[in-house]
């Protein structure tokens, strides 16, 4: 059973459209990333699934609830954290949480029961009294995880998660979410546009100015690159890139002082390189196709270059 | 936990109106506790205000029907002008809680929630109105003790029980009104710098208008303005309640046009409130 289903999504801020046909599945107990530059409509899609924002076109469907027509139903079966923080600071953190449990509906025993489970689950038990404004960030985001999970959700939606984490943070993040998929088979759709999250996803969805245009596992993605990854780094791309296209009929992608090369048997050409072009050059890595190769094969960018839209 | 839902299985598809209304507005109210900077500038000022104007217009001043001994001295006229005064400012700076939660991402945890979104209006306001109508009381009991430390003239107060039963529901309706009000400029602006646009503008012309601060004059415009500011009716009710010497107050708005027009005030800016909330799609944009 799918617990997210998208058909022929379709949104527009006045002229602009954010969402363009869009359609996907995501399965009960599945982690599933949603990759794209800043901008690319991820959070619309966000915001419309978590039902801030009115369906236009198209349906959604969240843990078996229509989003349009049955909004409370969905808001019950989701936990969503967003990109700004909704912890209040000058409440504690079991206060955040007991504020929590109200707006859902529990109090009394149960509730209280299911604040120390979910402080227990994400690790916070010990900062109970402690004021959010005084946690750290990564403390923080779990705290504002913990929230989420309160009321047993089946669907998390979770919006840049590790936005602001240290890399120790983030990692820890990411064990505690793959371990509640794993006891508790809690569906899990999160956005992001770092690889190694989207490495850590059971499936992913490619979006790029509004359009989703892949979708499949990260090893699926990545076999959409064939064979070998070069990257070369230079201070004459202009040139270098010439030069190859000529003696090499290589596809080379220009991003910056960089230039990429995608081909089978990559380590024969590197060899190539090296000698026919020494000096023009200031590195030469040859390496597997990363799903940042495959974000640039699709759009032609870099991953980071939508982030000052 | 397991893998099936303990939790939502009990409860309905909805969350209960007064449990949501009631944390939202416990949050308010705790929050202002925890800030002493909002205690003092929803006190601090009006206090000053009330001693520094009521020293220095003291001589200049004359109520209308009041001569000789029995006279109003300034700081008795003005002394529910400062009670509203404090109202207004507390409603003012919940009403700029509400543009930084939204700003914060607080009230996007909110809507996504199943709460019927009149709980969101309610919460909001009444503990707003919460906070406004105890310092607003806290000041009228202890103003009249300023006498003693020589910063105010001995005051000539109505403080049977009935008179100040009678002010608390006023100030009740006064701060639900204004609180309500807030509340309706805030949700449709969205920075903290466009408020005070609309407080100076608004708000505190509304105050000045409201015959808080000075009874009427003889302009015909002025007068205008004045009898159409609701405002004036919650000034003059609680003005009522308070004075002794009903003979003085004979120009103002009965005592029933006064409860009318500022429960009505409060009722109306209250059901836009919520209406506006309901309606809006994009509350989180």
């Amino acid at each position: 059973m799918s617990s997210v289903e998208v058909e022929q999504l379709e949104f527009r801020y006045g002229e602009r459209v954010a969402l363009r046909d869009v359609s996907f599945a995501v399965s009960a107990g599945e982690v599933f990333g949603l990759l794209g530059p800043n901008g690319g409509g991820k959070s619309t899609l966000f915001r419309v699934l978590s039902t801030l924002l009115p369906i236009q076109k198209g349906n959604a469907r969240v843990a078996g609830h229509d989003v349009a027509n049955d909004p409370d139903a969905v808001r019950r079966s989701i936990g969503v954290t967003f990109q700004s923080p909704s912890l209040d600071g000058k409440l504690t953190v079991l206060e955040n949480l007991r504020h929590q449990g109200h707006l859902y509906g529990l109090s009394g025993a149960k509730l209280k029961q299911r604040c120390a489970e979910v402080m227990d689950q994400l690790g916070v038990a010990d900062r109970a009294k402690d004021f959010t404004e005084k946690l750290s960030g990564g403390l923080k985001r779990r705290v504002e995880i913990a929230k989420c999970l309160l009321h047993a959700p089946e669907v998390l939606l979770l919006d840049e998660p590790s936005s602001g984490l240290d890399p120790g943070a983030r990692h820890s993040l990411w064990e505690i979410l793959l371990g509640l998929r794993n006891e508790s088979n809690v569906t899990i759709l999160v956005t992001t546009h770092l690889m190694e999250e989207a490495d850590r996803c059971d499936r992913l969805g490619v979006l790029d100015a509004g359009e989703l245009i892949a979708s499949g596992t990260p090893n699926e993605l990545r076999c959409m690159v064939g064979g070998d990854s070069l990257l070369i780094q230079t201070e004459n791309p202009e040139t270098l890139k010439a030069k190859l296209q000529e003696q090499f009929q290589a596809e080379v992608i220009q991003l910056g002082d960089s230039l990429r090369i995608e081909r089978e048997n990559g380590h024969e050409l590197l060899a190539q390189i090296a000698t026919q072009c020494e000096g023009e050059f200031r590195s030469l890595t040859l390496g597997k196709p990363t799903l940042e190769d495959v974000f640039i094969k699709l759009t032609g960018r870099d991953l980071s270059a939508g982030e000052d839209a | 936990m397991t893998a099936s839902n303990p939790v939502s299985e009990e409860t309905t598809s909805r969350s209960p109106l007064w449990l949501a209304t009631w944390t939202l507005a416990v949050r308010e109210v705790v929050r202002f506790l925890r800030q002493r900077s909002r205690l003092i500038g929803a006190i601090g000022q009006p206090v000053v205000f009330w001693i520094l104007f009521g020293a220095g217009l003291q001589g200049s001043f004359a109520m209308p029907g009041s001569e000789g001994a029995d006279a109003l001295s300034f700081q008795e006229y003005f002394l529910p002008g400062v009670a509203v005064l404090i109202v207004l400012f507390t409603s003012i700076f919940s009403s700029i809680s509400i543009i930084q939660d939204r700003n914060e991402g607080f009230m996007q945890g909110v809507l996504v929630a199943p709460v019927p979104r009149s709980a969101i209006v309610l919460g909001k306001v009444l503990g707003g109105t919460a906070l406004a109508l105890l310092q607003a009381f806290l000041f009228l009991a202890a103003a009249p003790l300023l006498h003693f430390i020589n910063l105010a003239p001995e005051m000539n107060l109505n403080l049977s029980a009935d008179c100040i039963i009678a002010a608390v529901m006023f100030l009740f309706w006064i701060s639900l009104g204004l609180t309500a009000l807030g509340y309706l400029f805030a949700w449709k602006i969205d920075s903290v710098q466009g408020y005070h646009g609309v407080m100076s503008v608004v708000l505190l012309p509304m105050w000045l208008l409201s015959g808080a601060f000075f009874p009427g004059s003889e302009s015909r415009w002025m007068s205008l303005l004045m009898s159409l500011n609701p405002l004036t009716y919650g000034v003059a009710g609680l003005r009522r309640t308070l004075v002794v010497d009903q003979q003085i107050l004979s120009g103002y708005p009965s005592m029933m046009a006064c409860v009318f027009v500022t429960v009505g005030f409060a009722v109306a800016c209250l059901s836009i409130d919520i209406w506006i909330t309901r309606r809006d799609p994009a509350v989180a944009s």
